[in-house]
């Protein structure tokens, strides 16, 4: 099924005839209503009190002078809180005891009748630690550091094929070169929040989730309710990038403060505190050999990562993951060295594991034409498999080397050796580089219901969420096409819990899961309108489905991913060592594209994230404090207007049978993938300065560059 | 309220209605519209002068109303995302947004238009920005870019909100424009001759 080469069709004019987001004007007339926007009557405001150490725990809090500012209501503390179930997850047992596992944790929480008054009645409790020594950097020497066993089928000395160490040091050409990435924050526009309400025995929370069905399980086990009495909302999401991925804190507080106060309560968090308890980027550092054949191809890959986890959570940044299906290497091994630090507890932070891995990967790849002397991207295709090296079964599609070709004709790619330094424009040094792109494409089961009434109009309504993809539109044109009924036809209500159950919006997999359950439910009810030649009752038709013998039933005879190839220009002054982006071209084969026009924002989007990774984002560690000082927006910089110049986002017209009924692969994550690597490349060639360490700085450059 | 010691009776003339208020002396504007008036359109992105989330237009011009307390702001003229549109009829920036598909999450999206409202309008009336050359036709683009970087996008929706600011800017009728900068002499007049980049302006 493979679509014809070079078939990709121009897409970079934002007017397509693709349907404009549904909720599109509710987000520009201001009233699309966000978690902290619900104010039931008697709504109070909460704010919350985050740990000053970073390890030990509170001897007292004195909450008197809090108390005795105006406005204020109660302090919630690990004495007084409500008691909490247990869940998996343990950055959620939030004033349950006097310990401290990071700094910024949070000890208490202050309620009050205003906002202004919350944060005075916080600002005014005193409480008093016992601190203990913390460690907060990573450490491979640490007692409990170990490779990971959980990172899918790694064994103690790691994933392994072949023997890589032999074939490394039987090799012609050899690559050995450490990179590191700073921790990065998630930082979506919505700081995390959420209303709650107590009514009847009912707990209603409008929260900032990416999945309320989720938020909704834990506070089922948390506050030891059936789920049926409580209802999570999640209508409108500004944004998590897999921050509001899991249940947060924010939400368990607001509901423990509802029920405290015995009023509704909305706690909003302060930016400045994000950082802390919402999950971010670990930092990593990544050792990459590569062994090959003069002519560039590999016979040994090895990748092994250094990184972290806090003691409180075992989420660990699975870098090392993308290299074990990339390139045809024979040997090959992946491995990640985690120890518990004191640290905020990182998490899931757009494409996790493939973003970090990939700068690694497609950097050390640069480094390794450069040492053969061939075109980077000539190097890929010597290196391309034939079937997934990781599993070794077929990808149910691939379409790299047909992406990286497309690429270099959009782009006006050079062929040949790079030649670092022989571009100039003036004082600046100007170059271009290559990186590849891949993300899983995976589907979780669904449920989804589709209704018709006796006037033609059709009802599609899951609990699916729209942080932002264009999810609630594509959900809206599948069941349209199913039903052969015009777009504005079809209502969708997606974001509540107390609709059909559906996976979260995360691992780009929401297309794929709840596209294929409006799918299935869209078909069904126009069959059986089809089978009907009287005119529906007043009640009308519905069919309610579930995808979860579909998916089962799915064949695991193929590795299923998304690919693509991204293209970067850059410039660097040679007096002050400052590298501006000039332009970014992406092309990826990720499946059928649904919507045109908010594919392309996806694509782009996630490269101009990834584009603000390369150059700005840093956040580092403070040793003696135990936390990242880089809190706010003014500190940690993302890219804004003036860093981004042109973007292009291209695609395959990819059909690819064995992954769904759509034929989608999901592309919320695989557009920052790569991203920094081509950057990165792009400055060794205008500069023959090889930057390993994110973000690219003049510190890094300047030394090097030689002056005029 | 009575609670509160430290209160003042203000009149905030939000998208041409005045609104008697009183404000708790730590209350910002943006807290004003947000959880005094209903008005959640502003957005709250870092209550720091940060992102530009909470950019609406006060005499004219864009401000982060997240800077400005609301109590310093009696009798002032406040337009928000909300009275942007007119009778269902979007303005023009709002139009362009949604045809450009120049947002995913919505929430920097009301701030980013207002901001641009604001832009087009210093743009229109000549004040020069960083990237301005005066021996130089002006890079259109270039000049939106600069004057938008107030305003962060976490989607990473700048390219289209450019191709956007831009449309808006060619289709914006001159009268009207020239309508509505006759109608703020007296704002913008104290600031005639200054670059844009002003703390307190949503500008970086």
């Amino acid at each position: 099924m493979n679509p014809p080469k070079g078939a990709a069709r121009q897409h970079t004019d934002t007017r397509t005839s693709a349907p404009v987001r549904l909720e599109g004007r509710d987000k520009v007339t201001g009233t699309a209503r966000y978690a902290a926007e619900y104010a039931p009557d008697g709504r109070v405001y909460a704010w919350p009190i985050p740990a000053t150490i970073a390890r030990g725990k509170i001897v007292a809090i004195d909450c008197g002078q809090a108390l005795a500012e105006p406005g204020a209501i109660a302090v919630l503390t690990h004495e007084n809180a409500p008691r909490l179930g247990e869940t998996g997850d343990r950055t959620l047992a939030v004033l349950q005891t006097p310990g401290i596992a990071h700094r910024g944790q949070y000890v208490a929480l202050a309620v009050a009748e205003t906002l202004e008054a919350a944060r005075a009645t916080a600002a005014a409790v005193r409480v008093e630690y016992a601190p203990e020594r913390h460690q907060v950097l990573p450490r491979p020497d640490h007692p409990d550091s170990h490779v990971l066993e959980e990172a899918d089928d790694e064994a103690p000395e790691g994933w392994q094929r072949g023997d890589v160490e032999g074939a490394y040091a039987a090799a012609e050409i050899r690559i050995d070169a450490v990179y590191r990435i700073p921790a990065l924050h998630n930082h979506p526009m919505e700081p995390h929040a959420a209303t709650a309400l107590w009514a009847d025995g009912q707990l209603v929370v409008h929260d900032s989730s990416q999945g309320a069905g989720w938020v909704r399980q834990t506070l089922s086990e948390l506050f030891g309710m059936d789920r049926d009495r409580i209802t999570v909302v999640s209508e409108h999401v500004g944004g998590g990038f897999g921050s509001k991925g899991t249940t947060r804190p924010h939400a368990v507080l607001a509901a423990m403060a509802a029920r405290h106060v015995g009023r509704p309560v909305t706690l909003a968090l302060p930016r400045n505190q994000l950082a802390a308890v919402v999950g971010y980027r670990a930092a990593t550092e990544q050792r990459l050999r590569i062994g090959a054949a003069a002519d560039g191809r590999i016979s040994a890959l090895a990748h092994e990562v250094v990184s972290y986890h806090s003691t409180i959570g075992d989420f660990v940044e699975q870098a090392a993951k993308p290299a074990r299906s990339m390139y045809a290497s024979p040997h090959s091994r992946t491995s990640h060295r985690v120890g518990p630090l004191d640290v905020p507890p990182p998490s899931w932070m757009r494409a996790p594991g493939e973003c970090s891995g990939m700068f690694a990967l497609e950097s050390a790849m640069d480094e390794l034409a450069v040492a053969c002397g061939i075109d980077p991207i000539e190097l890929r295709i010597r290196n391309e498999p034939d079937r997934d090296p990781a599993s070794g079964l077929p990808f149910s599609s691939r379409h790299l080397v047909e992406c990286l070709r497309e690429g270099a004709r959009r782009f006006g790619w050079t062929p040949g050796p790079r030649r670092p330094g022989s571009r100039t424009e003036g004082g600046l040094l100007i170059g271009t580089g290559v990186a590849a792109s891949t993300y899983s494409a995976d589907v979780e089961p669904s449920e989804a219901e589709a209704h018709a009434d006796a006037s033609g109009n059709i009802r599609i309504l899951l609990n699916a969420t729209d942080i932002g993809t264009g999810a609630r539109t594509i959900l809206a044109q599948i069941a349209a096409e199913a039903l052969d009924v015009p777009l504005d036809r079809v209502r969708i209500e997606i974001g509540s819990s107390d609709l059909p159950y559906a996976p979260i919006a995360g691992g780009s997999t929401g297309a794929a899961s709840w596209g294929w359950a409006v799918h299935k439910a869209a078909t069904a009810l126009a069959a059986q309108l089809a089978d009907r030649n009287i005119p529906l009752s007043e009640a009308g038709l519905r069919m309610a489905v579930n995808t979860e013998a579909d998916v089962a039933a799915r064949s695991a005879e193929y590795a299923r991913r998304s690919f693509g190839a991204q293209f970067a220009e850059v410039q660097v002054d040679r007096d002050t060592g400052e590298t501006r982006l000039r332009r970014l071209l992406g092309v990826f084969a990720a499946g059928r594209i649904l919507n045109a026009r908010t594919a392309r924002s996806q694509f782009v989007g996630a490269m101009t994230m990834g584009a603000s990774m390369a150059l700005l984002e840093h956040s580092t560690m403070d040793p003696a404090f135990g936390d990242h000082p880089e809190r706010d927006l003014a500190s940690y910089h993302v890219a804004v207007s003036a860093d981004v110049p042109d973007i292009q986002a291209y695609w395959i017209e990819e059909e690819d049978p064995h992954l769904n009924p759509l034929g989608v692969k999901g592309i919320g994550e695989i557009g920052i993938v790569g991203t920094a690597a081509a950057v990165a490349n792009a400055v060794y060639d205008a500069t023959g300065v090889r930057v390993r360490t994110l973000p690219v700085r003049v510190e890094s450059l300047l030394p090097n560059l030689g002056a005029r | 309220m009575d609670r509160l010691s430290h209160a003042t009776a203000v009149t905030l003339h939000v998208n041409g209605v005045p609104r008697d208020l009183v404000v708790d002396h730590r209350t910002t504007v943006l807290d004003a519209l947000r959880e005094h008036l209903d008005l959640t359109g502003a957005k709250k992105g870092c209550d720091h002068g940060q992102c530009g989330a909470c950019t609406v237009l006060v005499g004219g011009r864009r401000m982060n109303s997240c800077l400005l307390l609301a109590v310093a702001q009696d009798g002032a003229e406040i337009t928000t995302i909300e009275g942007l549109s007119e009778g269902g009829r979007l303005h023009p920036v709002q139009e362009a947004f949604l045809e450009r598909d120049a947002f995913q999450c919505g929430y920097c999206t009301p701030g980013q238009i207002c901001s641009a409202v604001g832009a087009l309008e210093e743009m229109a009336s000549g004040w020069p920005s960083a990237v301005t050359d005066p021996d130089r036709a002006t890079d259109r683009d270039a000049e939106i870019r600069e004057r938008m970087s107030g305003n962060i996008c976490r989607c990473g929706a700048y390219v289209n909100i450019v191709a956007a600011v831009g449309d808006a800017g060619r289709h914006e009728s001159p009268t009207a424009a020239a309508g509505r900068r006759a109608g703020q002499t007296a704002a913008a007049g104290t600031h005639a001759g200054q670059a844009a980049d002003e703390p307190g302006e949503a500008s970086r």
